[in-house]
């Protein structure tokens, strides 16, 4: 519950720092906030418990996720300095930022439907502004509005959805709703489930499901590198949980009436993003049909809802967002000297930068699945866990997908160890860009050797 | 001295770190040196080993305890067999490359290393999981090297050569998850929990499906074998010994150790289709191997025919053939590096493959003549090489099985004789005039290559026991485990 407090502080304060004059030490100030609010969600470990009038569910969900959130949002601070180097708008910046954790940490927590409503708002508002941060930029404008369009079109449903589920059992808490649906399991009227599949339809748009997944490349590309990052990793790791926790706690009783929906859309999903990706030549769009692959992966977890897939969504989402901080990361900086974003400008990395190539490779081979790196791991938690509910099928569609994503993920492997054609590739390595791809591939192998460390914590 | 099999397995990840390290003149050396300490610890391992003492050296510690993943580690005399055989090969791998030109010697040093580590780590896991990750980690070290050393078509053909064996991988992987499932309590991979479990047949058919695609991919078995002529081909000459002498023998060994005995039902049920399989490729790369006018190429369709037999002795569940297998595991590797090395050394002198432009060589350096007829003679299996042990075995065993099949896979010798007698003829004898110093002398390092395996192609010959003694009671033991499924 501070962790809430503590960053909407922070997002105000940052806020703020315009007037105070506080801009040349606001990144320092943001960080040991974080800092801060990673300290008390961990605290929170010992203080389960429900707040604000029930509003908020401190759990070990609740707690694992948002400190995932929290996490990955310092690394991606670290790696994102240029970002607030604009003078004009530096405080905007850092408060989205914030926000957009603060939003992200309520959609873990949430125990009433308004939570979740409000924090996915706050998350998806400061996205919006974010995407279209490049003022400048035509594409980035264009992503910013699309992103809006289509985001409000998904809360309409996600809405829609809520009130029918409120008209059925006249609750917006989720304990209560489970309670009545547990109560009254034959009973239902039709409109209940009307409603579960409107919020699962709202849902699909946010977490990029096909086939509600058109708007990701044009945003993932149009919005700055960094923002892509963002939202490739904190806000993938905050729809997850919200998704995860608002069916499995809410509306388990009917889960044979749900799985068999995200199964398919899971299948459809992987494949979708997989085949899409193949045909990219710009490793940015590339990248963003691949987390709409990744997407594919994880909504197996709620194709098979269960100790083990909540584990393995935890897993998959932090092996995924490290590698696709890492990845992003080295696209930005090679993007900044060469002014390309092609698959082409990591040519011939490997005999420039050796280093930055091999963690390159490290961040793709973990993308791809392949052992000993902690992607190989996300991958068989959530085959196990699809495998436990017989869902042989969809792990088989998984495999071939799989397939089909080692093939472009190799492409860029490939590029990375070919000859290059001209001098003045690559671009200069930085011992600051070199610590965050570091970072990234380290704890990668890390979690690769030793899964243990996080994959039992839930 | 329990910890000597750890040591031998980790020794050639401390050889590629030290490898890796900056500003080393003398990497291939260190490599060296790495690589002959892991052959006398082996050669050590070996001597201890007593025959009849099952599963030794036995190591077990918990790796992720809440989902029964164990480090767990030993030999038998199978294990030993392909340990010996890895270590043996490794130093003449490395061997092979001095003198050569090579780009970035560092990194192919440390990429043989670290595929050395993972075939050691595939040969020894006693736990599914383990083994699945050997098995692919051992797959990254040789795509890089034939990646970044290969020929000029290397990224389409690497390319497809990865994501045919990975097909395979993860098949395998589900295999190996849906049996980790039916394994009673909490689970776990434990190969003798693997062994204990009792399915039904349309379990046990499905899960060897899954698990078979993958290994027939990696020997390869006909009709999954478009991967491999071109592979082969396009790898650099160490990429190419690593592949054909040591990698397909995991699929060989799988086969043996995570496939028979883990699902005996369905393996005898389809025994008669992978046999003729097998056989089918026995005589279909054979043929092919005669028409071809890469010497190289010619060389991988010999392999395909000849992993073709073993495969189809493994699958006739008799005593002799499966001794006749692991003992043509042995030979093969030691053959396919002899002929790969010629082919090589070859050309860098003439640089071609094309034995067309070839001839003449016999008249002009008479050692190298000599070494090339015994690894010859070991390939085609001669009474007295390498090759008739195993391949006499082998045929003994297909012959209990069905007849006809036996005398369909006797041709591996017969048209093995012919491709490899018209190579002979056309690279060495011929009236073709060499001009003065366009076959240079053998270097050092070439003479003590191709000597050694020349000498290995002969003492396996003559005094195949020592080996076949170690390995004879463990392969009996399997054999029981699998009548008894």
């Amino acid at each position: 519950m501070n962790t809430i407090v503590t960053l909407s502080i922070v997002g105000i304060a940052a806020m703020l720092s315009e007037v105070f004059k506080l801009k040349r030490i606001m990144y320092s100030l943001v960080i040991a906030g974080l800092i801060v609010a990673l300290g008390f969600s961990i605290n929170d470990w010992t203080n389960f418990g429900s707040y604000f009038n029930q509003m908020v569910m401190v759990d070990s969900f609740s707690v694992v996720f948002s400190s995932l959130m929290i996490v990955t949002t310092l690394l991606w601070m670290l790696m994102s300095r240029n970002y607030f180097n604009s003078e004009s708008s530096m405080s905007e910046h850092f408060a989205l930022i914030v926000f957009a954790l603060t939003g992200g940490v309520m959609m873990t927590t949430f125990s009433n439907m308004s939570i979740l409503f409000l924090g996915l708002e706050i998350l998806s508002f400061s996205l919006y502004i974010m995407a279209g941060s490049d003022k400048t930029n035509i594409k980035s404008n264009e992503a910013a509005m699309k992103y809006f369009i289509m985001g409000s079109f998904a809360t309409g449903f996600l809405l829609f959805g809520i009130t029918l589920i409120y008209g059925a059992t006249s609750s917006f808490n989720i304990q209560e709703i489970a309670n009545y649906t547990q109560q009254n399991k034959d009973a239902l009227p039709a409109f209940f489930k009307v409603g579960v599949l409107m919020i699962l339809i709202g849902l699909s748009f946010k977490i990029a499901a096909a086939p509600f997944h058109f708007w990701t490349p044009d945003v993932y590309d149009g919005a700055p590198t960094l923002v892509t990052a963002f939202m490739a990793s904190v806000v993938k790791i905050a729809a997850f949980a919200m998704i995860y926790r608002l069916f499995v706690s809410c509306f388990i009783t009917i889960y044979d009436f749900w799985t068999p929906v995200f199964a398919v859309l899971s299948a459809i999903t992987m494949l979708a993003g997989n085949i899409t990706a193949v045909y990219q030549t710009s490793l940015k769009r590339m990248l963003a049909y691949s987390s709409v692959a990744h997407a594919g992966y994880m909504l197996m977890a709620l194709a098979a809802p269960g100790i083990a897939s909540k584990n393995a969504l935890l897993f998959y989402l932090a092996a995924y967002s490290l590698s696709a901080l890492g990845a992003f990361n080295l696209l930005y900086s090679v993007h900044k000297v060469t002014g390309n974003e092609g698959i082409k400008a990591v040519k011939g990395l490997f005999y420039k930068h050796p280093v930055s190539a091999i963690m390159l490779t490290i961040c793709m081979l973990s993308m791809a699945g392949i052992p000993p790196v902690a992607g190989f791991f996300g991958k068989y938690y959530l085959f196990t866990a699809a495998l436990k509910e017989n869902l042989l099928w969809l792990v088989l569609i998984a495999v071939l997908s799989s397939l089909i994503g080692i093939y472009y993920y190799f492409k860029v492997i490939i590029a990375a160890f070919q000859q290059p054609e001209t001098e003045n590739t690559g671009y200069c390595e930085k011992p600051s860009d070199l610590a965050i791809l570091g970072i990234c591939a380290v704890l990668s192998l890390l979690l690769g050797i030793a899964p243990q460390l996080i994959s039992g914590l839930l | 001295m329990n910890n000597l099999l750890l040591i031998i397995l980790f020794l050639p990840l401390a050889g590629m770190a030290l490898s890796l390290l900056p500003s080393r003149e003398a990497t291939g050396k260190t490599a060296l040196v790495f690589s002959l300490i892991s052959l006398l610890l082996s050669v050590c391992l070996f001597i201890q080993f007593d025959p009849n003492g099952g599963m030794q050296q036995v190591l077990n510690y918990a790796w992720v305890p809440d989902l029964g993943i164990n480090f767990k580690i030993g030999v038998d005399g199978i294990s030993l067999m392909m340990i010996l055989l890895t270590n043996v090969l490794s130093p003449l791998i490395i061997l092979s490359s001095f003198g050569r030109r090579i780009e970035n010697p560092k990194g192919l040093y440390a990429l043989i290393q670290l595929m050395q580590f993972a075939l050691i780590g595939v040969f020894i896991s006693l736990d599914a999981f383990l083994f699945y990750i050997f098995w692919e980690l051992a797959l990254l070290p040789i795509y890089f090297i034939c990646l970044l050393w290969g020929g000029k078509d290397r990224i389409r053909i690497t390319l497809k050569f990865f994501i045919y064996t990975i097909t395979g991988s993860l098949l395998m992987l589900v295999g190996l998850i849906y049996l980790y499932l039916q394994t009673p309590g909490s689970h776990t991979f434990d190969i003798q929990a693997f062994y204990d479990l009792t399915l039904s047949s349309q379990q046990q058919s499905l899960v060897f499906w899954l698990i078979f695609v993958a290994f027939a991919i990696k020997i390869p078995v006909f009709p999954l074998h478009s991967w491999q002529p071109d592979t082969y081909t396009d790898a650099p000459t160490q990429g190419t010994m690593l592949l054909s002498g040591i990698m397909l023998k995991m699929g060989l060994y799988g086969i043996l150790r995570w496939l028979l005995p883990v699902v005996p039902a369905a393996s005898a049920d389809n025994a008669f289709i992978v046999m003729l399989l097998g056989i089918i490729g026995v005589v279909y790369a054979s043929c092919i191997a005669i028409v071809q006018k890469d010497f190289k190429r010619m060389i991988a369709y010999a392999s395909i025919a000849h992993v073709g037999l073993i495969t189809a002795g493994l699958f006739t569940l008799k005593v002799e053939a499966l001794e006749g297998a692991v003992f043509q595991m042995l030979s093969h590797g030691i053959n396919a590096v002899g002929l790969f090395f010629i082919a090589d050394m070859l050309m860098s002198r003439l640089k071609t493959h094309n034995m067309s432009e070839m001839g003449g060589i016999a008249n002009n350096n008479s050692l190298f003549a000599v070494l090339f007829m015994i690894v010859l003679l070991g390939t085609i299996a001669l009474p007295l090489t390498n090759g008739f042990v195993g391949e006499f075995l082998l045929l003994t065993g297909i012959y209990q099985f069905k007849a006809w099949m036996a005398l369909f896979g006797g041709l591996t010798i017969i048209l093995g004789a012919v491709y490899m007698f018209r190579s002979y003829q056309a690279i060495m004898l011929g009236s073709r005039h060499l001009n003065e110093g366009e076959f240079q002398p053998m270097t050092l390092s070439e003479k003590t290559v191709l000597g050694t395996i020349a000498f290995l192609v002969i003492l396996l010959g003559v005094y195949p026991s020592f080996l076949m003694n170690a390995a004879a009671p463990s392969i009996k033991s399997l054999l029981m485990i699998i009548n008894a499924g």
